[in-house]
């Protein structure tokens, strides 16, 4: 995985609260095989109404997403982590992400940092009155901002230590957890035999 | 709360919850500053979210640890006609090839299209016996949280994690917070475990459960069958809980003795023993506390397009404007321009055009009695259209077993093949632009039924009495049937 320190790139705000993962991305579109080409789903109900704000050509670059709570709610599909990465998001701001979508980010890549509302909600009035404008997302200092002068957003964002270390490496999950099969060999020689198995 | 450790038979360990119980005991590694290493007891695998998982492997050159605590099935894209022939898509097709290539090579068990053992992977789990208490279970799956109604610990998780699942048997999981849904009182005759549960994620919203494991108890609780638990616990992801369950007790052990994977004879007696001791201790405490009356429980339904919003079927659609919180007005107004209805309509004024009786939430055998117990002597109206799928193929032989595929048939259903169908529209059991449904699924998100599609979740009674009356209906609206003496 590519490690991620810090991403600067233009903000799309999404105003919408409960964007959940049929929204994100329908389920008839999550028949592929590869990791590659759901950006093509990417938010389709969506996409041909003209006045959505990716359909907008200021904002249609897009690398930072900024929504509304409860973003990813759902199911546990982490094609809505890779459609977003395929259109070319880096990260995405929300002051509540559902946990399995925020679990899927942390291991695809795909930086999701909690603010408070009140972050997003300016975050919303600067991109709205700067379409194209920039947000960045300094995993390393764990903070957003945008805009400049007095009027400049500056805030912190959450995301647990874990994730954030692993992110800044670029540190694959099963390499790190193979490093203790030892561990994991000693827990099996342990395990009652009255466990189910599916193979006798 | 303070977190308990070691063997709970050592005097002076704290009283700890059922998950706590369950967490601790499949503590791989555990080190301060990073999540904890699970031992993860079954996986259960499916079509959609496993063959990038497989190609990772693949890509490592790494194989799948224990294939003999994973079981895939077929359920999410299959067709439910004409099943024994080739898949008409050729997606859905290219994904069903992929897992059986997958299953081949890897040495996973799969039950295929076809195959007895085919259907839901949160049916077939419990159904063969594989769902017991105090496991871990884990799937590609949200819903994978059903099996919580055993006393396990079952969650969704993602495609990496699914790879992470198959390399190693284990999952690296932050501990989750406590919570106890405690839920006093009797369900009135009529009223099901999921008006309950709908009633429940009306009173959280969507995001009330995230970050905590739930454990549902009270007397409702007790009184359900394993099938009602499940379908409590199917929906604990809907208001945003990492897992739910509910403790093992002599109904948990009556549903599993005598299953095809359950233990027996000496190793019986032992996972009984051990499963009772998984209870929650006196005096233990959870991080937080919901407590529900039964008793004034009614028949629910949703009127918009997420899980939380929702009313009794005596209510009317609410007005956007009563709501004091902006988000919860905004999304009010988005919700029912959706779903094109007029705020003070009364709920059972509400037509619709097509039911659909199935899903891991309600397409198990009691499930399919209960619509049956409805529609039988009666018709489907004729302007709406039922479709009845059990969730696998065991409950469908089941049901034509004991005669109520005659039932469906004779009403005007259409009776099915197993598998997931109208409950994410993946398949071509779809609905239209604009059309309207009562569905005893789990999720009314905009578009889940299929493009433009409007979804009310319903419970069985309430699905199979709406397909009678064309509106959204209870059981208790129908006129009485006619019997041959009168
Ligand atoms: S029935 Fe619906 S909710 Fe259940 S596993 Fe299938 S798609 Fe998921």
């Amino acid at each position: 995985m590519e490690p991620f320190t810090t991403h600067t790139g233009v903000g799309v705000p999404l105003r919408r609260s409960n964007v959940d993962t049929d929204q994100i991305i329908p389920a008839v579109y999550l028949k592929r095989v590869t990791r590659t080409g759901f950006e093509d789903g990417l938010f389709a109900a969506w996409r041909n109404d003209p006045s959505f704000v990716l359909n907008q050509a200021e904002y249609a670059a897009g690398s930072v997403l900024v929504a509304g709570p409860d973003f990813g709610t759902g199911s546990s599909r982490e094609h809505a982590v890779w459609a977003l990465q395929n259109y070319g998001f880096r990260a995405v701001i929300s002051p509540r992400f559902a946990d399995i979508f925020r679990g899927n980010s942390g291991k695809a890549g795909l930086v999701a940092a909690q603010v408070d509302e009140k972050v997003v909600q300016r975050l919303w009035d600067h991109l709205a009155e700067n379409p194209g404008a920039t947000v960045t997302v300094d995993l390393e200092s764990r903070t957003v901002r945008a805009g400049e002068g007095p009027d400049a957003i500056e805030d912190s964002f959450d995301i647990d230590d874990y994730t954030r270390w692993r992110l800044l490496e670029g540190l694959d999950d099963i390499d790190i957890t193979l490093s203790h099969a030892d561990d994991i060999t000693e827990f099996e020689q342990h395990r009652p035999a009255w466990k189910p198995v599916t193979q006798h | 709360m303070a977190r308990a450790a070691g063997n709970p038979e050592v005097g002076g360990t704290p009283p700890r919850t059922l998950s706590e119980k369950v967490w601790d005991e499949h503590v791989v590694r555990s080190a301060e500053g990073e999540p904890d290493l699970l031992f993860i007891d079954l996986h259960l695998i499916h079509e959609v979210t496993s063959p990038q998982a497989f190609e990772g492997l693949r890509l490592a050159g790494r194989g799948v640890r224990r294939p003999d605590l994973t079981l895939a099935t077929e359920d999410h894209n299959v067709p439910t006609v004409d099943w024994d022939k080739p898949i008409a898509d050729p997606v859905s097709r290219t994904q069903v090839d992929t897992l059986r290539a997958n299953a081949e090579e890897f040495g996973v068990r799969l039950h295929r299209l076809g195959d007895k053992e085919q259907g839901i992977v949160h049916i077939i789990g419990p159904q063969l016996g594989l769902t017991q208490p105090g496991m871990t279970i884990v799937c590609g799956d949200s819903h994978t949280s059903t099996h919580g109604a055993f006393g396990a610990i079952a969650f969704g998780i993602g495609t990496s994690e699914v790879e992470h699942v198959l390399a190693t048997q284990t999952l690296m999981q932050t501990r989750p917070r406590t919570m106890a849904v405690t839920v006093n009182g009797s369900l009135p005759e009529g009223v099901t475990a999921k008006d309950l549960v709908l009633t429940l994620i009306t009173h959280t919203g969507t995001g009330g459960g995230q970050g905590y494991i739930v454990e549902y108890r009270g007397q409702a609780i007790e009184e359900l069958s394993m099938e009602g638990r499940m379908t409590v616990c199917n929906m604990s992801i809907e208001w945003g809980a990492k897992a739910g369950l509910i403790a093992p007790d002599q109904t948990t052990f009556d549903y599993i003795q005598g299953r095809q994977e359950a233990p027996t004879g000496a190793d019986w007696d032992a996972a009984v023993a051990h499963w009772t001791s998984l209870r929650t201790d006196d005096g233990a405490e959870f991080d937080a506390e919901i407590v529900l009356d039964a008793s004034t429980m009614t028949p629910f339904v949703t009127w918009g397009t997420n899980p939380g919003q929702g009313v009794p079927l005596g209510g009317t659609v609410p007005d956007p404007a009563a709501y004091e919180d902006d988000d919860d007005r905004v999304a009010a107004e988005n919700a029912l321009r959706y779903m094109d209805l007029q705020a003070g309509t009364p709920m059972r004024e509400v037509s619709v055009d097509t039911v659909f009786v199935g899903s891991c939430t309600n397409g198990r055998i009691e499930d399919l009695r209960l619509a049956a117990e409805v529609l039988r002597g009666r018709t489907v109206d004729p302007d709406t259209r039922l479709l009845v799928v059990p969730g696998s193929a065991r409950v469908r032989l089941q049901a034509e077993d004991e005669g109520l595929d005659v039932v469906f048939k004779e009403a005007g259903a259409e009776w099915r093949g197993a598998g997931c169908s109208m409950c994410l529209g993946m398949n071509p059991d779809q609905l239209q632009p604009g059309e309207r449904s009562a569905s005893t699924s789990n999720r009314n998100f905009e578009g889940r039924q299929g493009k433009g599609g409007r979804t009310h979740l319903v419970s069985v009674p309430v699905a199979a009495a709406t397909a009678v009356r064309g509106t959204l209906s209870s059981p208790a609206d129908l006129e009485p049937v006619q019997t041959q003496e009168a």
